[in-house]
């Protein structure tokens, strides 16, 4: 198993906790793991590019050059995702901020999530990232849902921990809206939250 | 599987750089901040207080070497580290090393020039590592790490390297292997420094050492440095370190190091099973070159390939390691690119197939790569 995933979006849109996170929990879970940030010389506002490769195998090139998995937060991030793309790859797109321009005929499975007003309602427009997961895990049960909760908590420990709450929240409703959206019907693998 | 990733810790090559430095006994770190190896820095200000130590940022790269220099000098296990630009400034200090014949580990996490370049990985730094970027007929031992991992490992080991032969070790990464993160273990034993006899901490009670580069006695500085060469040949005897993948009954042989030799991997990974018999021959140890284990490989393969991030400098060393015995090809790119494995892949077939002209070959997929803007520029 192999799983090669590009997450892109602005600095500040939180893909930098998402792709560590989940590189965490993956490492925890047993696979191997490689996590590339790769940034322009700004942070906050310019873009953010990060290679997450999971495998139960050695990794080799820490580069990803086609994508299983494609997340973009923004629309100069969607303008660049057709470097990686197959025919097979899962595309998420933060339905919020991107304008969809092109047609990618042969993308067979994308899901438009709208990360950002799910996180504006839930009252932090910082959990986007966390809406996305929600979405992404629940496709591609890359990692079990619990064990990803249980490292989100102690990453946000001290005067971050009120955050938590509403991480969790964010999470539950990206899974939520891509379950109703787009696999009615399709059977999930359902996975209890403490 | 699961119960084996219970000790690892995921952490940036900058961060298992630091780690294993402690680790090693390494108590005293100077520096100065550039990207891409600041979270080295940054970890090693946070873990010095931590374990009795001393981090110290330094007001320039050269007086973070030339602080190196004294810790080495008083005995103590001293590591530095820098970025391509930053480690030019220290080429003087490192040369005063060898001269003084101090133990000190310098890690350079290479990143695009010449001058002030870009922050994307690179390995253009290989010549002024290798052959000695300081004055005069020194050596630098040089290891290069291919995964966050080797990293941990190595820095370990540069320790016991510097301090066996009393010689400035320098770790070569680039861009690439600081900052990404990956599961490592710190599995080694824990470390502290014995000071050595010939450490300059006060002569109380014994003969003073002393300790200095500066040989201006006629005849003196010659035989100083014939015993260099002397120490210099032990080194190319017994700390030779490579890898080779499926080199049995390779036709090609791909030869490279560090995030290079991974792409190649991936490269071998993705055309086995199409009967093309392609190795890999990765040199862990860059100084001293793998040089024997390439000539083995000359007898019987078709021909080399060096894949690198610069216009060819470990080339230049396979080239001398293989004479003629056995045509050498090259696949580069500069200046923050990195190349692909199918770009690898395609310079392979091209070597079996020469129909079109390799550097047009080069030249069009590093147009069509620049093109697709996916080398860590700055998307708008």
């Amino acid at each position: 198993m192999i799983e090669r995933m590009i997450l892109i979006g602005y600095g500040g849109q939180g893909m930098m906790l998402f792709g560590r996170l989940l590189a965490r929990v993956a490492m925890l879970d047993g696979k191997q793991v490689t996590f590339f940030p790769s940034y322009g010389t700004e942070v906050r506002g310019g873009a953010a590019c990060y290679h997450l490769i999971v495998s139960t195998e050695e990794i080799f090139s820490p580069v990803v050059e086609e994508a299983d998995t494609i997340i973009v937060m923004n629309q100069p991030s969607y303008l660049k995702l057709k470097n990686y793309l197959m025919p097979s790859s899962h595309l998420f797109l933060n339905s919020s901020l991107v304008k969809e321009a092109e047609s990618f005929g042969e993308v067979k499975n994308i899901y438009r999530i709208p990360a950002t007003e799910i996180a504006n309602e839930l009252g932090n427009v910082v959990a986007s990232n966390m809406v996305m997961m929600g979405a992404y895990n629940t496709v591609k049960n890359l990692v079990p849902l619990p064990l990803f909760l249980d490292c989100l908590k102690s990453s946000l420990s001290g005067r971050k921990a009120p955050l938590f709450e509403i991480n969790k929240l964010a999470l539950l409703r990206g899974k939520e809206y891509v379950k109703k959206v787009y696999l009615k019907g399709e059977k999930t693998l359902e996975v209890s939250v403490v | 599987m699961k119960s084996s990733n219970n000790k690892k810790q995921l952490l940036t090559g900058n961060e298992a750089a630091a780690e294993a430095a402690i680790l090693a006994g390494c108590r005293y770190y100077y520096g100065y901040p550039i990207t891409p190896q600041n979270e080295l820095v940054n970890h090693m200000a946070i873990r010095m207080p931590q374990v009795g130590g001393t981090f110290l940022q330094a007001e320039s790269e050269i007086a973070a070497i030339y602080m190196a220099y004294g810790s080495a000098a008083a005995g103590a296990r001293v590591m530095t580290s820098s970025s391509s630009p930053g480690i030019s400034l220290m080429q003087e200090g490192i040369s005063y090393l060898a001269g003084s014949e101090l133990p000190c580990v310098i890690v350079n996490m290479q990143r695009g020039g010449p001058g002030l370049g870009d922050i994307s990985p690179s390995q253009a730094d290989y010549f002024q590592a290798v052959k000695g970027g300081g004055h005069g007929d020194y050596r630098t031992i040089v290891l290069a790490p291919a995964s966050v991992q080797e990293i941990a490992d190595l820095v370990y080991d540069a320790f016991d390297l510097a301090d066996r032969y009393r010689n400035p070790v320098m770790l070569l990464g680039d861009a690439q292997l600081g900052q990404m993160m990956e599961p490592v273990e710190l599995k080694k034993i824990p470390r502290t420094q014995q000071t050595p006899r010939w450490a300059v901490t006060g002569a109380e009670g014994r003969a003073r050492n002393i300790i200095k580069s500066f040989y201006p006695v006629k005849g003196e500085l010659e035989a100083f440095n014939i015993r260099l060469q002397r120490k210099y040949k032990v080194v190319e005897q017994k700390e030779v370190r490579y890898e080779e993948v499926n080199t049995e009954r390779a036709e090609i042989i791909l030869v490279a190091y560090g995030t290079c030799a991974r792409i190649c991997k991936e490269a071998l990974r993705r055309i086995s099973g199409t009967g093309l018999q392609i190795g890999l021959l990765r040199p862990i140890s860059l100084w001293p070159f793998p040089k024997e284990p390439l000539r083995r490989l000359a007898k019987k393969a078709k021909a080399f390939c060096v894949v690198e991030m610069s216009s060819g400098q470990m080339l230049e060393d396979v080239k001398l390691a293989v004479l003629n015995r056995c045509p050498v090809h090259f696949y580069g790119r500069m200046g923050g690119g990195v190349p692909s494995s199918k770009e690898v892949i395609k310079k392979v077939l091209n070597i079996l197939a020469p129909e079109e002209s390799t550097l047009e070959l080069e030249m069009s997929e590093i147009s069509q790569e620049l093109g697709k803007g996916l080398y860590f520029s700055t998307i708008p």
